[in-house]
């Protein structure tokens, strides 16, 4: 490959064919999960066996690119043994790095694997310099990945005081809440990401057709309804339509995806080590649109940023991708919060 | 089986929160947080004025814990958790940064940190944690199980009494639902003394709005779980604050504490809030 760039582009593996997928288009770094509900995509039909899991990284090792290994739910107590056998066997098979967030696993890992890379999960809910450095003293974390909630200004002041390398979202699904701080999908399903590494689990979700529209039911409560011929999407409960303050509106988000493309310069110039695709639940060929159209952004942006301006063809790629064709900066741009 | 009352999590006016703690010195609670876990903008009180009250409370024999914000973001969020923890009182750490902080000194494990097993639990014992309330989403069976590794010297808390505080958001969604966001709120999040009922389009109550913070429509109610909870070894049960509107909330404490004391027939007052009673973390099907 060509010269590793100083900003690294991380994207997701679902499967063994979006790995290939992502080191074929330009990642610098894959992250992937096991088939154990240990990760924060437990979905049916996602993530790796250790045999696939082994491959992947080899092949990922085999074009100099890095693989790190999610295993970022809280463990229960009865969950506790699966828990460390699944950082042994992510160490066995080669992982260059562990995106851990639960303390207890942090410190399994820092004593029984402590020449692996230990990474923050998101799902730890650092938004601080001072969560970062507790972290880093006891667990040795040599990389957070920063929740969605900071200003671009604000991630530059947590990079200025923090020792721990920062990576943070660039594209996909936007988490509104603080992640690893949202009970949300717990209170209408009894599952959610901390405990078992799903958001409004599909099967949770009813669809139903009526002569007014169809609805959209998370274990029966109804996140939205559609008229007619209006554009249905998955019901993320933090997506759906309510009735609040005398209007039926999105109360807390519309359907809409995180897009960085324009702010990667302030990103770059903030200090930013890393940049996160999410999207472990995407195909091969999204993951392989995203990886393709940011690789080339990123390193349009790292040869003169002063002079980038996004391609309007790397924003029609991406636009593309967006849940509803709608995209945003997030918490990155102040009026949004 | 003690109780407790949680942090006033609703941004009320001065006097009616100086005549809330006020009220409280006389009710039967062994255990008062005061302080503010939701947002920084919030500064109707300063931190004299908790102290004071905190005075009268620890007066009439309360023990007063000070709690702290559980999403901290801005250099000044962090500057102001280093005044709480310097003024030698004891903090519920509600992020990372405030254990960093407290650490070594006794604290309490705020509900917003993520203790789901034992090594976890052990850890902050080892920090100098004397008290972990549980995680909003864990219910009673799954309580149990961590209660059973709590390391000595350290006891359990549940939140058994109120709108459950489900998540936090940089994005302030009192604001939003009026048109506008968090720079130019105008403190809009005041106008919703219990926080501002979501509903579905079928009109079922889902969730309250509280400024950066999403609650449950429903208030969470174990008054008719005290054995339960004594019997797994709960120590402290939460009660967190409502307007009387909602509910008069000294009945609601002279009601868990009948509870505690065996009488059976204990029952709390009706609640007013949309989404009534509920016992559990998770929501009935088809409510």
């Amino acid at each position: 490959m060509a010269e590793r760039a100083a900003i690294e582009l991380v994207c997701p593996a679902g499967s063994l064919p979006a790995l290939h997928a992502a080191v074929d288009n330009g990642a610098d770094a894959v992250y992937l999960g096991f088939r154990d509900g240990m990760n924060a995509r437990n979905f049916p039909g996602l993530n790796f066996t250790a045999a696939d899991a082994r491959s992947g990284i080899e092949y990922a090792h085999g074009h100099g690119v890095r693989a790190f290994v999610a295993l970022n739910v809280y463990p229960r107590p009865t969950r506790w043994a699966a828990a460390t056998a699944a950082v042994d066997a992510a160490v066995a098979a080669g992982a260059d790095a562990l995106i851990l967030a639960d303390a207890g696993l942090l410190g399994y890992a820092a004593e029984k694997h402590p020449e692996v890379n230990r990474h923050l999960s998101v799902q730890a809910s650092a938004s601080n310099w001072r969560a970062l450095e507790f972290y880093r003293e006891r667990f040795g974390i040599r990389r957070a990945v920063l929740p969605r909630v900071l200003s671009v200004v604000q991630v530059q002041r947590v990079i200025e005081r923090s020792a721990v390398e920062i990576e943070v979202f660039g594209f996909g699904s936007l988490c509104i809440m603080v992640e690893g701080r949202c009970a949300l999908s717990a209170h209408v399903t009894g599952e959610s990401p901390n405990t078992h590494g799903v958001c409004s689990p599909a099967h949770a979700v009813r669809w139903q057709e009526l002569p007014s529209g169809r609805q959209a039911r998370l274990n029966g409560v109804l996140i939205d309804e559609f008229a007619p011929g209006e554009a249905a999407g998955y019901p993320t409960l933090c997506k759906g339509r309510f009735e609040a303050h005398g209007s039926i509106m999105h109360a807390l988000e519309e359907p809409t995806s995180l897009n960085v493309l324009e702010i990667l310069p302030q990103l770059l110039a903030a200090g930013v080590r890393a940049i996160k695709v999410e999207g472990r639940q995407r195909s091969p060929a999204y993951v392989a649109q995203v990886t393709r159209a940011l690789r080339a952004a990123l390193d349009l942006c790292q040869r003169d940023p002063a002079g980038y301006r996004p391609r309007l063809a790397h924003a029609a790629a991406l636009e593309r991708l967006t849940e509803g064709h709608s995209q945003t900066l997030g918490a990155y741009s102040r009026p949004w919060q | 089986m003690k109780l407790s009352v949680g942090p006033l999590l609703y941004y009320w006016e001065r006097a009616e929160v100086f005549e809330f703690y006020r009220a409280l010195e006389r009710a039967p609670v062994e255990c008062v947080y005061l302080g503010e876990v939701v947002c920084a903008k919030r500064r109707a009180l300063k931190q004299a004025d908790w102290a004071a009250i905190a005075e009268d409370l620890a007066a009439a024999g309360k023990e007063v814990i000070f709690t702290t914000l559980a999403l901290m973001e801005a250099e000044s969020e962090l500057a102001a958790l280093a005044r709480i923890v310097a003024g030698n009182v004891t903090i519920e750490a509600n992020d990372m940064a405030a254990v960093q902080l407290a650490g070594g000194r006794p604290f309490i494990v705020g509900p917003h940190l993520n203790v789901y097993n034992g090594q976890t639990l052990r850890l902050f014992g080892a920090l100098g944690a004397r008290r972990w309330v549980a995680p909003l989403e864990l219910d009673t069976a799954a309580i149990g199980e961590l209660v059973g590794e709590l390391p000595q010297g350290m006891e359990c808390e549940v939140f058994a009494y109120g709108r459950m505080p489900l998540a936090f958001s940089a994005r302030c969604f009192s604001a939003r639902v009026r048109r506008t966001n968090k720079d130019d709120c105008g403190f809009v999040c005041a106008q919703d003394r219990d926080g501002l009922t979501v509903y579905t389009r079928d009109h079922k109550p889902l969730f309250a709005l509280n400024g950066v913070q999403t609650q449950s429509a429903q208030v969470r109610n174990l008054i008719g779980c005290v054995d339960e909870l004594e019997a797994i070894g709960v120590g402290m049960m939460r009660l967190s604050p409502h307007s009387n509107a909602a509910a008069p909330f000294t009945e609601v404490i002279e009601a868990f504490a009948q509870a505690v004391r065996g009488e059976l027939a204990a029952q709390c007052p009706p609640s007013a809030l949309p989404g009534g009673y509920c016992s559990g973390p998770v929501l009935e099907p088809g409510r």
